[in-house]
């Protein structure tokens, strides 16, 4: 096996840079670069030099002995100061060296996949701490990548197996005498997994918005101030994590970090009836994103109640607070006045559904669940219907097993990984 | 001299199949046998077939084996297990006679041109230059051979316990090999130890029957072999008793002087399969077993009592016996007894049933961990054709996890080893859908008739029979109907824009094929027996659409060959644990490594990525 080697840290000007090397050769390499080396897990000061002895930089070295790092193999980091030339320095000396190269994409997380040091649903969970950009985002990857689900799934299987083998004795020892009240033992077994991944599915849909962010449309008829509101949002409430152009030019989306929850606000096209079918389309457009987003404000010209109440993912706000007079609760983008109101309104509506959240966030995972429930409901209705049945019962919990190994990669790993290591980049 | 393509060592079950494959094939082979008299004797219970094993015997017939056809000749009473349930798992099972089976293989053997029946004991396989040439004899005769397959059952240091008393045989009354068996570890050393047990021989004339619950066979009797057409002999009954808290305080009482609980017996005996004091320990709350009094013969009295295993003392045995309704005067013909043998781990096998180690010998049968006729006849068959290929330098004939049970088993026996004796089960396929008895012919026939097992008569039964079936589908399958034209015949079904032949509607539960001939009256020329097998082959269409695509997975792992001289030391990432089993194993392919107990993702990706990486190599 090759030793291998990347910058692991952001590429670009930094404080710290950090140069990860793994593989057999790492500690040989590190030696050629940096002269002796410290004790293992321990940090130490050294110079790195070229081989004709020019100094390219000063830093800290850390060994990390094989089976006991993140790869499972022999780990080096140079933490260098964070200058492109000091890096690309290193990297040239490190790949000259004979047996050394510069690492493939996702290539460290696949060695410490193939070493056993995590399993897929971990690895899936890391990509997604990468990509943390919230608190909330990096709780639930943290949660995954500590092993909850897998350890969840082992629990499932197991469940799973049990009411597999009573069907299985239902058919392999059908001559001997086998205990009364089976058939109903068996259906109170798979009934209780079904309701288990239901919960779990349903919780899948909160984590699933935990990692992709929850999306809050703001609606209205045109000019009731809806930009003018997300441009207030956008431009003091809440810091803005990317701004991406629309699909169409009706929809904008902007993305930002609520108190800790990952949100998408979508300014739509107003509503109104048009003649002209680009506008009506766009319109249409505005009306789909809206239903399917997980809150709408919906912007109207007067209010008749005090408070800011969020029902069914819809709230009904007073529009341009400023200009208009109306008894209830309404809001200005101009003066700001009711968005900080409006926003801790969201923000604690949100809360409650995330803690309802189940292990999984993951759609590939998810689509393994709720495979695996369909199963279990048809085996329970092939077993009410008699022992006629009970070889397309074990099929079709077979084929629930199955799906559950998916999950944490036991079968089908060569599409499932490629999958994921596509979306991973290099060195981390 | 006479130099045989083929010698077999051993005339149980395994060894007949395996002479009689190898012969079929055009071997010239010679069977060696401790006694010629005891050709396909039935060491055991008084039956063959069930679940799984009825399978096994199917898939033997449909490769033109020989058990099937002597099993119909020689059954007394047949019945098919769990005909209430779909035909994956339907079983067929049949009480032998004895005395009738071994006489039918007789004659089976003797018919057969190019075999010699040898009568002696094999001492030792004989090498030159560490090449086998043969086995000798403890006469020292020697036959000389270029293929050897051992089948010794029992008898490789067979060791017979009745309570505390114990002694060397290969099973009630023959001697074992105890030369043979002392080479074989000196060649082979990882050999294990395990058990079997059986029940005392009961006189038949001495039970009650009156006060017993009766078990007959089947109205209509479910054959065997594809060949078979009617019974041959009388049919009888078998009957049922129970055993009783009496019977557990005995056997709990003497717990101490069983062979077993007194720590003279090393082996693992099978769980499936427990003897009476295992069960009255094991399932202590149960305060009653169910007992079948098997008939083993119409000539004889002796009744073989299926559920008392035990390696109990005979005075034991005699008194809780005793304890059984209608045996309170029961006179026991033979005591029960355990037996310990010798076996070789079959991880140390090719799928052809070769060893690895060793070019030329093949192992079948118990030798190989494995428990029942039928296992043993299957791995006989697969080892005869085998050693006749190699001996004939013809290809090789290996089976698959999604063609048949044969296939399961070696697939199971090479990848995972055994650590209780091996039995088949159906819950053992995951293909059960698609492997059942009913189509083994199907699936088999014309195989074996490419790899040259198959004989004329057989092939022109199957070769009918297939063109039967081909036909009345062909006619099935031309023409669809919509929802609404189905209507009108007073069928209803999902009204999906689907159009559907009548072959699809035999899929739904309650549409059976009289109902079709309102729709297609082309088909009342369709004979019973192809109704009922269309039928058969309809039930699970739409889920044998999504078997066929995992077949087709398993299929490319499996052609991802792995070289047999992978070496396993120099992958950095292996547990230590895994690295061993691979190293043990060999798997052949990258499925057969992903079935090793305990494979991760991981090492799979691992062992992938060497193969992928030494493809380019090649390609370079």
């Amino acid at each position: 096996m090759d030793t291998i080697f990347a910058l692991s840290t952001a590429p670009g000007k930094a404080g710290v840079a950090v140069i990860r090397v793994s593989g057999p050769e790492a500690f040989r390499a590190a030696e050629a670069v940096c002269g002796s080396l410290p004790a293992t897990h321990k940090a130490a000061l050294r110079r790195f030099r070229k081989r004709d002895g020019t100094l390219i930089d000063e830093g800290i070295v850390i060994c990390f002995p094989e089976g006991n790092s993140f790869t499972g193999e022999n780990v080096v980091e140079f933490q260098t100061h964070g200058s492109q030339a000091v890096v690309s320095l290193l990297e040239t000396e490190l790949s000259s060296i004979s047996g050394v190269r510069h690492a493939l994409a996702g290539e460290f997380t696949r060695r410490a996949l193939l070493n056993d040091r995590l399993d897929l649903t971990q690895v899936e969970a890391l990509a997604d701490l990468i990509e943390a950009e919230t608190v909330a985002q990096h709780s639930q990857a943290i949660e995954t990548l500590s092993g909850r689900l897998a350890d969840s799934v082992v629990k499932w299987r197991e469940g799973l197996l049990t009411a597999m083998s009573l069907v299985e004795a239902m058919i392999d020892f059908s001559d001997e005498e086998l205990p009364p009240g089976m058939t109903e033992d068996i259906v109170r077994r798979l009934a209780e997994l079904a309701r288990t991944f239901e919960r779990e599915i349903e919780g899948s849909q909160v984590a699933e918005r935990v990692r992709s962010g929850f999306e809050i449309a703001i609606i209205g008829r045109p000019n009731s101030g809806k930009s003018t509101l997300l441009n207030h949002i956008a431009g003091r409430e809440a810091a803005i994590t990317s701004e991406i152009a629309g699909t169409t030019r009706d929809v904008i989306e902007v993305r930002m970090d609520l108190f800790g929850l990952p949100v998408t606000f979508l300014d739509t096209a107003g509503m109104r009836e048009t003649d002209d079918p680009i506008e009506a389309k766009g319109v249409d457009l505005a009306k789909q994103r809206a239903e399917r987003a997980d809150i709408r404000i919906h912007l109207v010209e007067s209010s008749d109640s005090g408070d800011l109440r969020i029902e069914d993912g819809t709230a009904f706000v007073g529009q341009k607070r400023d200009l208009a007079s109306y008894p209830g609760f309404g809001l200005s983008g101009v003066t700001g006045e009711g968005v900080s109101d409006l926003l801790h309104a969201i923000h604690e509506y949100l809360k409650n559904s995330v803690n309802s959240k189940g292990s999984i966030s993951n759609e590939r995972h998810r689509r393994s669940l709720v495979e695996a429930k369909r199963c279990i409901l048809q085996a329970a209705v092939h077993i009410e219907l008699g022992e006629d049945y009970v070889d397309l019962a074990a099929e079709e919990l077979r084929r629930a097993v199955h799906e559950l190994d998916a999950v944490v990669g036991k079968i089908g790993v060569e599409d499932v990984l490629g999958k994921i290591f596509a979306t991973f980049c290099m060195g981390k | 001299m006479k130099h045989y393509d083929v010698i077999v060592v051993g005339g149980g079950h395994a060894g007949c199949e395996a002479a009689h494959a190898a012969t079929r094939m055009g071997a010239i082979t010679a069977l060696v046998t401790m006694k010629r008299d005891d050709l396909g004797v039935m060491s055991c219970n008084p039956a063959i077939g069930g679940l799984g094993k009825g399978h096994l015997v199917r898939e033997i017939d449909a490769l033109d084996g020989v058990m099937g056809r002597v099993a119909d000749l020689a059954g007394i009473q047949f019945r098919l297990l769990n005909r209430r349930k779909g035909p994956a798992v339907q079983g067929p099972r049949a009480q032998i006679d004895r005395s009738l089976y071994k006489a039918h293989m007789r004659t089976e053997m003797e018919s057969l041109p190019i075999l010699d029946l040898l009568e002696g004991e094999v001492a030792e396989l004989l090498f030159e230059n560490s090449k086998l040439v043969g086995v000798g004899l403890t006469d020292n005769a020697a036959i000389y051979g270029k293929t050897v397959v051992l089948t010794t059952g029992t008898f490789l240091g067979g060791t017979v316990h009745i309570g505390d008393k114990r002694y060397p045989a290969g099973r009630m009354g023959s001697k074992s090999s105890i030369r043979l068996a002392a080479q074989i570890r000196d060649l082979f050393p990882r050999m294990g130890r395990l058990k079997t047990g059986t029940p005392p021989r009961l006189d038949g004339k001495t039970i009650n029957w009156e006060v017993l619950e009766s078990q007959p066979g089947d109205d209509v009797p479910t054959y065997f072999s594809f060949l078979t057409n009617s019974t041959s002999t009388e049919q009888v009954s078998c009957g049922i008793t129970h055993t009783n808290g009496e019977t557990h305080d005995i056997i709990r009482e003497n717990l101490d002087r069983s062979a077993m609980y007194g720590g003279h017996i090393e082996g693992t005996g099978p769980r499936y399969c427990p003897s009476i004091e295992d069960k009255v320990v094991r399932f202590s709350d149960k305060s009653s077993h169910q007992v079948f009094l098997e008939p083993e013969g119409l000539s004889t009295d002796v009744v073989y009592p299926n559920g008392i295993s035990t390696s109990l003392p005979e005075d034991v045995q005699e008194s809780y016996v005793s304890t059984l309704k209608g045996l309170d005067n029961v006179r026991i013909i033979q005591p029960g007894y355990a037996i310990e043998y010798d076996y070789c781990d079959p991880t140390t096998l090719s799928r052809t049933l070769e060893h690895r180690d060793q070019e030329g010998l093949f192992l079948a049968g118990q030798i190989n961990g494995t428990t029942g006729y039928e296992e043993a006849a299957a791995q006989g068959l697969v080892s005869g054709l085998n050693a006749a290929a190699k001996a004939l330098s013809k290809d090789t004939v290996t089976f698959l996890r999604s063609d048949s049970y044969i296939g399961v088993m070696l697939d199971d026996l090479t990848t995972r080893s055994v650590t209780e004796p091996y039995r088949m089960f159906t819950s053992r396929a995951e293909f059960r859908l698609r492997l059942r008895a009913d189509n083994a012919d199907q699936r088999l026939t014309e195989f074996g008739k490419l790899a040259g097992c198959v004989g004329e008569a057989r092939w022109t039964v199957f070769a009918e029979k297939k063109s039967k079936l081909d036909s009345a589908k062909a006619i099935m399958e031309n023409k669809t109907y919509s929802s609404k034209e189905l209507e009108g015949f007073g069928i209803s079904v999902k009204n999906d824009g689907k159009k559907r032949s009548t072959f699809d509607l035999l899929s739904f539960p309650n549409i059976e094929f009289p109902d079709l001939l309102e729709i297609q009256p082309e088909l009342s020329s369709v004979e019973f027996h192809v109704r009922e097998q269309i039928e058969r082959d309809a039930m699970y269409a739409n889920y044998l659409v999504r078997q066929e695509r995992d077949a087709e997975a398993l299929q490319r792992d499996e052609q991802r060959a792995i070289p047999v001289d992978m070496d396993y030391e120099s992958l950095s990432g292996l547990s230590g644990e895994l690295r061993s089993k691979l190293v043990r194993v060999r798997p052949a392919s990258l499925g057969q490594a992903a079935r090793i107990e305990g494979m991760t993702p991981a090492a799979l990706t691992l062992i992938l990525s060497v193969l992928k990486r030494s493809e380019a190599e090649r390609r370079a």
